[in-house]
């Protein structure tokens, strides 16, 4: 068991496993979410507060949730890779983060499109998960921008550890003190506490675009690390082997 | 000379304390360096009334606000050189070969900082708050959230400090790695001020920036330290 | 015997350059291991990694047999490095520097005032660092050295700056820390001609 570990975290191992799981995670996932757009704009029934304007959740949440999960993963494989330095690990934050930061957008637009009939306007600071959501995408940025403005690799990866794993304390913090700061000031909430109640049509669609998207994330998480293991790898001799040899490597 | 004797290693807190005496003694020699951060926050208070108007109702809303945005801009721009003289002096990679563990060392040089950046800017901010109309009483409230306030982001800039230090761009990049980090004491701080205006309770404010002065008292010091050490790899 | 410095096996990987592969060494009391090589060799990179600064693709240091990294404030408590920066304020003076050295690190029983006699720098004492020459710098850096009591030695091109009674001094320097049982690893891109065992390493 713990071989199967080991070889994982060796790159060229990784990267044909990788290459294999991929499309099994890809597949399920886009049907899983195609399920999950057609049950949600036909099937669910209105809401009978917000009617169709709700719908758009079958894309915000998954992508709210996704956007939280990705960097959770930079976090946690920074840690590893500090800890153990195990330079995969490191990989994978530098992968996860465009991910991340994409979803974190594709939140920050579908809660925006979501509250504009409800707010009658585009932004509503006094939501306190928008607001979260946007400090997100600001500690993504931060990360990003740390990464490109160290030019050696393993010095970046080390310091993009530290700032993921400060991060995510961050995000815990922000999250209950702009729910205080909303609860002053009677901001408007898309999704009151405890979650909307939802009858089991509406909810499978849900679930279904959750796990769908969920993989899908997978699937291209795995497609960047391959990229990422390719790049950093690029002088050793399996990548150059792989490369040149006569199918020109898949 | 026994070579193969350890010597007494000097222990923590002198370490620490020595860093303060040695940060601060730098200060004294070069004593314009602590008016800068006071009158950016003086000039970041005077751009609000310039750009939204001077009118008495505005000013007494929002001064809470404004006084904590631009002390945390103010911070901001003192943060900058904590490390970053060591670092062109190669003062601070001999602090990485001492004996002396570097998370003591790092949080003598943030409250040296704090103290030379902070506590002066906690002690002007009685002047600007009565320029926005603040009541007495709300002044002592916002000089207690400066000061707990202060802690906090000397604390977490240091962090930020650590990461960038030697960097090409290093200073714009600071801000945008401490600015998410600094939201939930500037939501705290400010909020809690504004609560007191409004004679509402406001001791939740007080114990949650209190709590959290405490937690980055106790945790800063490592991820400066361990941030520092791969900044000078 | 265990050597008390020594090394095997070490590589070092700066951005995509290969600095050195495969590289070890073994000094005991009384040697000095002098590092040569042309400017941009890795020599200092090597030092910085002797210190503990840089990590190592391969290979590990050792003090007294146990591993660097598991003594790091033991082993940083017994020496003492001249890098290429002084390492010191500029604007506290000599006096004031060494009064924050003392805490950082053990400091040996010798008379401040005799060290700087000796180093030629009594009169420049109490005058910030910054007024002082390069040459003035180098040595007030060699007094921090002096004034540490500690085995090794970590010299980074010592001779910058110095002219040819600086360089002899530092010689002379070396030669008593090495028979008074100390150790040294020096870098420098000329030849050093040294009364004491010396073990090259060239870059």
């Amino acid at each position: 068991m713990w071989k199967f570990f080991h070889r994982l975290a060796s790159p060229p191992h990784f990267y044909r496993l990788a290459a294999i799981f991929a499309p099994w995670l890809m597949l399920p996932g886009l049907v899983l979410i195609a399920y999950g757009t057609i049950a949600g704009l036909f099937v669910a029934p209105e809401d009978y507060q917000q009617g169709d304007a709700f719908r758009i959740i079958y894309v915000h949440v998954p992508a709210a949730y996704l956007s939280m999960m990705a960097y959770m993963i930079m976090a946690v494989s920074g840690g590893i890779g500090l800890i153990w330095r195990i330079k995969l690990a490191h990989a994978v934050g530098a992968a996860a983060a465009p991910l991340g930061a994409a979803f974190t957008l594709l939140a920050l637009l579908t809660g925006s499109i979501w509250g504009r009939p409800m707010w009658g306007t585009w932004w509503e600071w006094g939501d306190p998960r928008l607001t979260s959501e946007l400090i997100l995408l600001f500690l993504y940025f931060g990360y990003m921008a740390l990464r490109s403005a160290i030019d050696d690799t393993l010095k970046a990866d080390k310091a993009c550890a530290v700032i993921a794993l400060v991060g995510v304390v961050n995000v815990v913090i922000v999250h209950y003190s702009v729910e205080w700061w909303s609860s002053l000031h009677q901001g408007q909430t898309l999704l009151r506490k405890g979650g909307p109640a939802m009858d089991s049509a509406m909810l499978y669609p849900l679930l279904a675009m959750i796990l769908g998207f969920t993989l899908v994330f997978g699937a291209l998480l795995l497609r960047r690390v391959r990229t990422e293991v390719l790049y950093r790898e690029r002088r050793t001799r399996w990548v150059r082997k792989m490369i040149l040899a006569p199918q020109g490597g898949r | 000379m026994m070579i193969d004797d350890v010597a007494e290693q000097p222990g923590i807190a002198s370490g620490l304390v020595a860093m303060v005496r040695r940060d601060l003694l730098l200060v004294w020699k070069r004593p314009g360096d602590v008016l800068n951060p006071l009158f950016f926050f003086a000039m970041v208070c005077t751009l609000f009334p310039l750009a939204v108007g001077p009118s008495a109702e505005q000013l007494t809303f929002s001064g809470p606000g404004v006084l904590w945005v631009a002390a945390l801009l103010a911070t901001l721009l003192s943060l900058n050189s904590l490390f970053v003289a060591d670092f062109e002096d190669g003062s601070l990679e001999q602090l990485l070969v001492s004996p002396q563990p570097l998370p003591a060392l790092v949080l003598g040089k943030t409250i040296a900082h704090w103290l030379s950046s902070g506590v002066p800017l906690v002690l002007v901010s009685p002047l600007l708050a009565i320029t926005y109309r603040m009541p007495t009483d709300v002044v002592g409230v916002m000089m207690l959230t400066l000061a707990l306030g202060t802690v906090c982001l000397s604390l977490l800039g240091s962090i930020g400090a650590a990461l960038t230090v030697g960097l090409s761009r290093g200073t714009a990049l600071l801000s945008l790695l401490i600015l998410p980090l600094a939201m939930p004491v500037l939501l705290l701080g400010a909020n809690t001020v504004s609560l007191a205006a409004g004679d509402e309770m406001y001791s939740t404010g007080i114990w949650a920036l209190a709590a959290y002065a405490v937690a980055t008292l106790s945790l800063a010091p490592y991820a400066a330290a361990a941030a520092l050490r791969i900044s000078n790899e | 015997m265990t050597a008390k410095l020594s090394a095997n096996d070490l590589t070092l990987v700066r951005g995509e350059r290969v600095l050195f592969h495969g590289l070890g060494f073994a000094l005991n009391s009384g040697e000095l291991l002098l590092l040569q090589g042309q400017n941009g060799s890795g020599k200092t990179s090597l030092i910085r990694a002797i210190a503990g600064l840089l990590s190592l693709e391969s290979g590990e240091i050792f003090w007294g047999g146990v591993p660097v990294l598991q003594q790091r404030q033991l082993f940083h408590g017994s020496l003492v490095w001249l890098a290429h920066s002084s390492g010191l304020k500029a604007d506290l003076t000599l006096v004031e520097n060494l009064e924050f050295e003392k805490v950082l690190r053990p400091q040996s029983a010798r008379e401040p005032e005799e060290v700087f006699e000796r180093l030629g720098i009594a009169r420049l004492k109490r005058l910030p660092v910054r007024f002082l020459s390069a040459g003035q710098q180098r040595r007030v850096a060699l007094a921090r050295i002096l004034l540490a009591d500690v085995a090794l030695w970590l010299l980074d091109e010592p001779f910058t700056n110095l002219d040819q009674e600086g360089r002899e001094l530092v010689i002379e320097l070396t030669e008593e820390h090495l028979a008074g049982g100390g150790l040294c690893v020096l870098a420098a891109h000329q030849d050093i001609d040294l009364e004491a065992t010396v073990k090259m390493v060239r870059l």
